[in-house]
């Protein structure tokens, strides 16, 4: 980030209506009056993350112990029932399903980004247009991308198939195949991450110190040797930057799973925040605290997955 | 931009075209589809494989999208831009409050209050979408927009990302600012707003995106009342209505993905500036 221009330098004499004329404000001891702005700035956040975030936060274990009326209102205490639940094989399969989906996710969502913005360090012309152009599924909303996968896999239309069929290879049943299902959805929400993960390790390679290259080629340093041994170090903190976004973008995606497969078929492509939805919304079902036991597991997940990348995957990560 | 000046030999750089044009293929098709597939007669699109450059176009289908009577596409996108702008302005003001007040002011409590945006981070969204969907409920504005909006205006994210900009904000001119009286509003808005340019320009670009693209929420809310519903969940309504017209559909979908395909073109620059100066280095 470069240093900005400042233009103005107003007059000495001009203070601003509202501010508090303080030439202390880099000096030492208290300013009651700079206490107040301080805590008046923050407020307007400190609000809308405390009623929205922090607060709700409490209610959640509060609702994870009631249970429904027939109205759908929590009212009666169920104890830990909800929690029970979650210690039976039809929960556990569910967060087997859910990491499944994560690693379909992850895995590709990072390295189909990588194996293509490495190329794009090149200087060849028509890199710029090809960065930007691969930028665009980023645009696509999981509802858009939903439908417009459905469309591509479509089998009267379906130019995967016919693509498929091209090489004589018979297409799956997309989304009603069990086997298939779950593919599906993580594949299309491959493509969803891969525009962003895209942007942010270009800039990430594009930041790859030229001198080091240039006295690794005078080594002799082979292509291949030059890219694992200095780039992709020196790539890593966005590397990481991606894993961790995609990470969280997948275990929260809820819009592909719905429109795509709707959990379906027979429970496959279940996912926790889908069961979250299916539990709370769908259908009317209401089960308002079997869902908020289940959205803490969702938050324990997410806390455990970034302490796990944070411990280990950091330290490998190479900070100039 | 392009740092690396390696000069290829011909062989490896028609390898690399090549592998390019594959991945420009294989992730670039569906966008294709998406925009040309609502100018298509349906005979074309319905062809195996589509036939996309067939020489005849048609808005029908555009037309038909933005007409069709089930889920009326221009409440939606009024719906969305609202949620989009204002999720906007929310972040940017209270990030911007926020870590103001963290960075150049003496707070009691600084440390503490930053870790507690911080945390609030790690919260994912679905984990408190019920006790949120029933406050909203019991609040009784649930056939108005402020509840598509209410609880995202402000953004741990946001406030991260902003005090990253501001700490990197040169000390002396700081420092000169104060020696000549000036206060902190005029010192915020003057000279470091301006000066933050392009992390507040990411974060709105962000914020615009995410609100936009939001999924989970109006699926909620619209579900009781279809006025509220955004051009994200009018997509999944439209899905089920005109599953059998896919150009209609496409064009549906295209119209959704105006703003943010502009977006995503035009302010990428800003987007990776704005992440990378917070988040890689």
């Amino acid at each position: 980030m470069t240093a900005p221009t400042v233009t103005s330098r107003k007059p000495p004499d001009a203070v601003s209506a509202g501010s508090s004329p303080k030439p202390a404000a880099s000096g030492r001891g208290r300013n009651p009056r700079e206490a107040v702005l301080a805590l008046l700035f923050l407020v307007p956040g400190l609000a809308g993350l405390g009623v929205f975030v922090i607060f709700p936060l409490f209610q959640a274990v509060y609702l994870s112990t009631r249970g429904n009326d027939i109205l759908g209102n929590p009212t009666r205490s169920v104890g830990l029932a909800h929690f029970a639940e979650l210690f039976t094989p039809t929960f556990g399969g569910l967060l087997g399903q859910t990491f499944v989906f994560v690693l379909l996710v992850v895995v590709p969502g990072v390295l189909l980004p990588l194996a293509i913005a490495a190329p794009l360090t090149q200087r060849l012309p028509g890199m710029k247009i090809f960065r930007t152009a691969f930028a665009l599924p980023f645009a696509y909303s999981a509802s858009a991308a939903s439908v417009v996968w459905l469309i591509m896999l479509n089998p009267g239309i379906s130019p995967v198939n016919w693509a498929l069929g091209l090489v004589g290879i018979p297409a799956p049943d997309w989304t009603t195949d069990p086997t298939w299902a779950m593919i599906t959805v993580a594949g299309v929400t491959v493509w969803m991450v891969s525009g962003f993960n895209l942007l942010v390790i270009s800039a990430g390679l594009a930041g790859v110190d030229e001198e080091i290259l240039e006295a690794a080629r005078i080594d002799g340093a082979g292509g291949l040797r030059q890219f694992f041994s200095i780039v992709l170090p020196m790539t890593s903190p966005s590397l990481f930057f991606a894993v961790v976004t995609t990470t969280l973008s997948a275990l929260q995606a809820l819009g592909q799973v719905q429109i795509i497969t709707d959990g379906g078929p027979n429970g496959q492509t279940r996912t926790l925040v889908y069961s979250i939805f299916d539990n709370a919304f769908h259908n009317n079902n209401s089960n308002f605290g079997l869902a908020s036991a289940q959205g803490l597991v969702l938050l324990v997940v997410g806390v455990l997955i970034a302490t796990v990348q944070f411990g280990v995957l950091e330290r490998r990560v190479h900070y100039r | 931009m392009t740092g690396r000046a390696t000069r290829p030999g011909t062989a490896p750089t028609i390898l690399t075209y090549l592998w390019l044009v594959i991945a420009a293929v294989l992730l670039l098709f569906p966008v294709l589809l998406t925009v040309l597939g609502g100018f298509l007669p349906s005979s074309a699109l319905l062809h195996q494989p589509p036939q996309l450059f067939s020489g005849h176009w048609t808005v029908e289908s555009y037309v038909k999208a933005w007409n069709q009577p089930v889920v009326p596409l221009a409440p939606a996108f009024a719906n969305s831009l609202f949620v989009g702008l204002v999720i906007m302005a929310g972040h940017v003001v209270t990030s911007c409050l926020a870590a103001y007040a963290l960075v150049f002011m003496r707070t009691p409590l600084r440390r503490p209050l930053f870790w507690v945006f911080l945390g609030t981070i790690m919260v994912p969204y679905e984990s408190i979408v019920v006790p949120n969907a029933l406050f909203i409920r019991s609040l009784g504005i649930n056939d108005s927009r402020l509840s598509l909006v209410l609880p995202f205006l402000a953004n741990g994210f946001g406030v991260f990302l902003l005090r990253q900009a501001f700490l990197q904000f040169p000390r002396e001119l700081r420092e000169a600012a104060v020696i000549d009286g000036c206060g902190h509003l005029r010192f915020l808005f003057t000279i470091l707003l301006p000066g933050t340019r392009p992390a507040i320009t990411a974060i709105a670009v962000w914020s615009f995106l995410q609100g936009w693209n939001m999924y989970f929420w109006p699926l909620i809310i619209s579900s009781s009342n279809n006025s509220l519903n955004t051009l994200q969940t009018a997509v999944f309504a439209l899905k089920d209505n005109e599953g059998g017209s896919p150009a209609v559909l496409l064009a549906g979908i295209t119209i959704t993905l105006v703003p943010t395909l502009l977006l995503v073109i035009f302010g990428q620059r800003w987007l990776v500036r704005g992440f990378t100066a917070g988040a890689v280095k």
